[in-house]
């Protein structure tokens, strides 16, 4: 399952800053390989500022090597011809099904783009991706969880269409 | 909950200058639409373009356009500019209650205007055109199965 977006055109949003140095490239989305874990790894490290190798490592593990229908794990890349091999953006989601009653649904739980690479579609290329393959296996309906201070994410779900759905996030502090 | 008049205009003429196909609009174009008076909206106006979100063209033909990123500004950026979301329920004010039962209405109060200030906050105007599109197109398609 791979597909190839152009960055700059129908995906890319208009007037999006940085479009015209990097018209014209383009990319690919396929599932996660092993030696994308560096790079993902890298990723998440630039934005969150925890190195988080050996975690990464066993989501791929999990979530590329097994149930591998219900689960999926998608990167945003060069295409395979580039000289230069690395990771653009990554996605990882499940299906899951009867927590307190809940029907099958795709869960989304991991979306992170290179901060360089923002506003030329990859988020959306990813995004699109994960939903066709949660649809291909069946289900019709997608959700996540992002904390209330997370405006990036959130902003980013909702500009997909996502909306607030009927379950409530509930915690409790055990110290 | 409600939001004030003012708030809900100011979304509306933002959407409206986002929308229309020239960028452009006077006071009184959206103000038909709407079913409001030019002087009531112009304070309105007024308002958006203190914040730097509009600005206006003067003389015949003038009106206004949208100065702002739809993907950016949200729908907490203009509410804010007009009222005060939610009560006064802080560290601070939940702590000058008086009786425990008082204090534990303030936290659930609290949770709830978070809830809504993180809604708005995450809905930019770029969201809300495409909601308001996909109004449109459900509203369009029993018409079209009678036709």
């Amino acid at each position: 399952m791979t597909t190839r977006t152009r960055i700059g055109d129908s995906r890319a949003p208009t007037g999006s800053a940085g479009k015209a140095a990097v018209a014209g490239a383009t990319f690919i989305i396929r599932p996660a390989r092993a030696s994308d874990i560096a790079f993902v790894t890298a990723i998440d490290e630039r934005i969150t500022g925890i190195g988080k190798m050996a975690y990464w490592s066993d989501v791929f593990e999990r979530y590329s090597q097994q149930r591998t229908g219900e689960r999926f794990f998608f990167v945003a890349a060069p295409p395979a011809k580039a000289a230069e091999q690395h990771v653009l953006g990554f996605i990882v989601g499940e299906i899951r099904a009867w927590e307190f009653g809940s029907a099958p649904c795709g869960w989304v739980f991991a979306l992170s783009v290179d901060p360089s690479m923002r506003l030329h579609g990859v988020g959306e290329a990813l995004f699109e991706q994960l939903s066709a393959a949660f649809r291909n296996a069946g289900v019709n309906k997608m959700r996540t969880m992002v904390a209330q201070d997370n405006r990036l994410h959130l902003l980013f779900f909702r500009g997909e269409g996502m909306m607030a759905g009927p379950y409530i996030q509930l915690e409790k502090d055990l110290g | 909950m409600k939001l004030q008049i003012a708030s809900q205009l100011a979304i509306f003429a933002v959407l409206e200058l986002t929308a229309s196909s020239d960028g452009q609009l006077s006071v009184a174009e959206i103000g038909q639409k709407y079913g409001v008076s030019s002087h009531h909206l112009a304070k309105v106006m007024h308002v958006l373009a203190r914040a730097g979100l509009v600005r206006s063209v003067r003389g015949a033909g003038g009106g206004y356009w949208f100065s702002g990123n739809i993907r950016r500004v949200t729908l907490l950026d203009i509410i804010e500019l007009f009222e005060e979301l939610g009560s006064d329920h802080s560290n601070a004010s939940r702590s000058r209650a008086v009786t425990d039962e008082a204090r534990a209405l303030h936290q659930i109060l609290a949770e709830i205007d978070n809830i809504a200030r993180a809604t708005l906050g995450s809905i930019t105007i770029a969201t809300m055109l495409k909601l308001a599109e996909r109004h449109r197109a459900n509203a369009r398609q029993p018409a079209a199965r009678l036709g």
